[in-house]
């Protein structure tokens, strides 16, 4: 590896760039988006990538603000009423207008057989016509985040989704191909002119787009690129501009070569442990007719015995950042004061093992994925470690994610490894979907709450924060149920783990902390 | 001989129905594939409803006997993943896989019968120590690193090849080759070399050892001793007599050029089956890996048809042989 590392260190210094016109942008990801419909899955690339082409009503900025998109400007008009102005004179790639029928025709379309994006339109009850221009979305309840929830969910055309046969979602299921599968028809800033599922996608800018772009790419090419190894060396002979990831143990690499760089800025995403305090024995371990995760001091006691600072050290390269709660502080709901970890004290998780009954510790399988988040399984292996120093035997059984989750999803899990971004970036989503009690009446509830943790009161507030309109006495709940969730140790939170893309220094870009890549603002440099 | 390759025929339909078999039964370890297909908001009503529809829930033996059906009917599915026709997904991929299969042979005969005779007849020349040692290279290195290192140093360090994907490539019908352009050329130079660079080394040793072999039979010595010049000995009669075992050997490494050109292609990104039945295992993309499969063991039961085909051609006595044992001998 040292060899591999000095050699590259040579490359770069002997590096001979490919000739490429100066505004032809070209990236790499690991995958490939599996649908151009902008319906088909609710995925951050696929849908982050297919934001370049389509637009929603709303959009996020950089920053991940929401700003308008397709709507100009909207306002509350009742607790359940929210009136939308549309953007006026703006055409879909074909030429056609965009309308308020194309909005109620999105509605129906994402709400049909197939398509993955129903819950962003959830708490719609309908969507009324006030003039061509003009909507009035009614929801069911009063919905604070109806923005947010709306912020990827396209608006398509629907003569072209007539025209080809395209008015229902992409389905598998159906076994019929589906126009849209492979071409586009959106009103965003660029335009597919060429695309070959797992092999490149080119797109070109839209002439007639309503905005004023800040780009000035005149042609972005995409090609998926799965090997990490092959992805680096890609960026470093000059043959893209941009790729992501870049493996962490790589980012010096990158940094040593002179004309590259890397971009590395903290994700969303929420890396996390959690125990199934549900069963009155676990499924794995020596421990019999007991739980021990039942108890609090046994949770705590996992809890104080990790040390997140040396996972951050030595296996994530210094570039996690650790945390106390189960969301990032890009997401709404999110609070510096309450974000104070329990201290690391092996001595303390000790006693507490003790104090709770096994003095010996005990052994318990743990689950982790190998191939999801960033160096999964290092962590997985790291905190198994730390827990044999409390006297805690634990069965490591790290596997590919489609073995992984297929094992966790049935609950037939003790100790887990799991990472979250909401979809939403509202606080209410990983309560709703990680903290809830799982519910008998409602499967949805709780349903990644794969250890069981369960307090009624937090799904009291949970309830409550859905409809909350008042941003303060919202704040207030979210806080509420986020402090009883820490003091009773319901999951145990480790950091927010590290985005990493590598680019070349004469481009610019804007790193969204929802690992989605906006070519609105790259700019191609000399 | 119709009768023969009509046997074989209907033997490798068995042999297919086989290999669908078993694949059915090793996808319940392959993972479920109703959690790569939905994002994490969808309804658990929504999932178990997708994985019940898609027939996930059946036993291994329904699951592949609908297959079976279907596939009688030209029917491989629908892709988990890409949400497209498996045959049609399956057929974009077959010239990328097959171009790279083809071209690594050649190479791999190309390079390595030359290198084979002349290692045999010049066996302590310093030359030949060199092809051996090269070659052993080739055989103990990984694919995978092989692949890297020629990354690194053609792409990176010197910048003269490009590191991944096909280069332009030009469609004749539904078949796309990257032969008639520059780009794919240079694209085709270094995952071609990896993946034929194992079979190389196998073909030239193996030439080496039949080459050894034959010199020191008589009818060479009776041959050289009758004056014929070394070039006829050599070329006419010493290589013609070591080709059977090489024919054989090239054809059934043909098949797995063709099968474990997966991690080439992985490497490369070269877009081809082997690149897609790895990217339909990750995400247990059933369809893709049960058709793929199946073609595979198909590829495999040809080329033994075509190589025990060219046995009749190359070695009369196989024909005699056979005609004797079965009692026809001409009297």
């Amino acid at each position: 590896m040292t060899r591999l590392t000095s050699s590259l260190a040579l490359a770069a210094s002997l590096a001979i760039t490919l000739p490429a016109s100066a505004e032809t942008f070209r990236w790499a990801f690991q995958g490939d988006m599996q649908a151009l419909d902008p319906y088909s899955l609710n995925e951050t690339l696929t849908l982050g990538t297919l934001g370049n082409i389509y637009e929603g009503l709303v959009m996020r900025d950089k920053d991940l603000n929401i700003i308008p998109a397709l709507a100009t400007e909207w306002e509350l008009v009742e607790p359940t009423v929210w009136r939308f102005k549309l953007r006026e004179g703006v055409t879909f790639h074909n030429g056609n207008p965009f309308t308020a029928d194309d909005v109620i025709f999105s509605l129906e379309r994402t709400r049909k057989e197939g398509s993955d994006v129903p819950t962003k339109v959830a708490s719609i009850d309908e969507i009324r016509k006030i003039d061509d221009h003009t909507i009035e979305i009614v929801t069911k309840n009063p919905n604070p985040i109806l923005t947010s929830d709306l912020s990827d969910w396209y608006i398509m055309d629907q003569e072209w989704a007539v025209e080809h046969g395209a008015e229902d979602p992409v389905d598998v299921r159906a076994g019929v191909e589906n126009y849209a599968t492979r071409h586009a028809n959106g009103t965003g800033p660029f335009m597919v002119v060429e695309r070959e599922p797992d092999v490149r996608t080119v797109l070109k800018p839209f002439e007639n787009w309503w905005g004023e772009p800040d780009h000035n790419i005149t042609e972005a090419i995409f090609t998926p690129i799965s090997s990490d190894a092959t992805r680096v060396a890609a960026l470093l002979s000059g043959e893209l501009d941009m790729a992501y990831p870049i493996p962490l143990q790589d980012g010096r690499r990158l940094e040593a070569t002179p004309g590259v760089s890397l971009l590395a800025g903290p994700e969303a995403r929420t890396i996390f442990l959690g125990m199934d305090q549900l069963r009155d024995e676990l499924l794995e371990s020596s421990v019999a007719g007991k739980n021990p995760f039942q108890d609090v001091r046994v949770r705590r006691a996992f809890y104080q015995a990790i040390d997140v600072e040396a996972i951050k050290d030595k296996i994530m390269r210094g570039a996690s950042l650790p945390t106390a709660l189960m969301v990032a502080p890009q997401v709404n709901g999110f609070s510096e004061e309450l974000n104070e970890r329990y201290p690391y004290d092996p001595e303390a998780a000790r006693a507490l093992l003790t104090e709770a009954g096994y003095p010996e510790g005990f052994q318990v399988g743990m689950d982790c994925p190998n191939d999801r988040y960033v160096n999964d399984e290092a962590i997985c292996q790291a905190v198994a470690a730390m827990l044999a120093q409390i006297g805690v035997d634990v069965e490591l059984l790290a596997q590919t994610k489609s073995k992984y989750f297929a094992k966790i999803l049935a609950f037939d899990t003790s100790f887990y490894l799991l990472g979250w971004t909401p979809s939403t970036f509202d606080a209410h989503n990983p309560l709703f979907n990680l903290m809830n009690c799982r519910g008998e009446d409602d499967p949805n509830r709780g349903k990644f709450n794969l250890g069981g943790y369960c307090n009624e009161r937090v799904d009291e507030l949970t309830a409550m924060i859905q409809s909350e309109i008042n941003p303060e006495k919202r704040q207030a709940m979210i806080d509420e149920a986020f402090t009883l969730h820490k003091d009773e140790f319901g999951h145990i939170p480790l950091h927010q783990q590290p985005l990493s893309w590598g680019k070349k220094d004469s481009v610019e870009l804007a790193q969204r902390a929802d690992n989605v890549f906006d070519l609105r603002y790259v700019v191609v440099g000399e | 001989m119709i009768a023969f390759v009509i046997r074989r025929l209907l033997q490798s339909i068995a042999v297919m129905l086989v290999v669908a078999l078993i694949a059915f039964l090793l996808f319940n370890y392959v993972g479920d594939p109703i959690n790569n297909m939905v994002g994490q908001d969808t309804s658990i009503q929504d999932r178990e409803r997708l994985r019940e529809e898609l027939g996930l829930n059946d036993p291994a033996i329904v699951q592949f006997a609908r297959f079976v059906g279907n596939a009688v009917q030209g029917d491989f599915g629908f892709s988990y993943r890409q949400s497209e026709p498996v045959s049609g997904l399956i057929l974009a991929r077959l010239p990328a896989t097959l171009e790279l299969s083809m071209v690594a042979a050649l190479m791999a005969l190309a390079v390595g019968v030359p290198m084979g005779v002349y290692t045999g007849l010049h066996r302590d020349h310093w030359l030949s120590k060199v092809f051996l040692a090269v070659s052993l290279v080739g055989i103990s290195l990984p694919t995978f690193l092989i692949g890297i290192l020629l990354i690194l140093v053609f792409a990176v360090i010197l910048g003269w090849l490009p590191s991944f994907g096909r280069g332009e490539v030009v469609q004749l019908g539904w078949w796309s080759t990257g032969f008639l352009t520059v780009s794919g050329w240079q694209a085709l130079i270094l995952p071609a070399t990896t993946l034929g660079l194992f079979q190389m080394t196998l073909i030239m040793r193996l030439v080496r050892a039949e080459m050894l072999e034959v010199l020191r039979t008589d009818y060479i010595k009776f041959a050289r001793a009758r004056g014929i010049p070394r070039r006829a000995v050599h070329f006419g009669h010493a290589l013609k007599n070591t080709l059977v075992p090489v024919i054989t050997i090239t054809g059934l490494q043909l098949g797995s050029i063709i099968a474990f050109a997966i991690i080439t292609e992985t490497v490369f990104q070269w877009p081809g089956m082997g690149l897609l039945f790895l990217q339909a295992i990750q995400f247990a993309d059933i369809p893709v890996m049960a058709a793929y499969l199946i073609l595979i063991a198909f590829f495999f039961v040809v080329i033994n048809l075509i190589v025990d085909m060219l046995y009749y051609l190359v070695d009369p006595r196989l024909r005699v042989d056979r005609a004797v044992a079965g009692g026809h001998a001409p009297s």
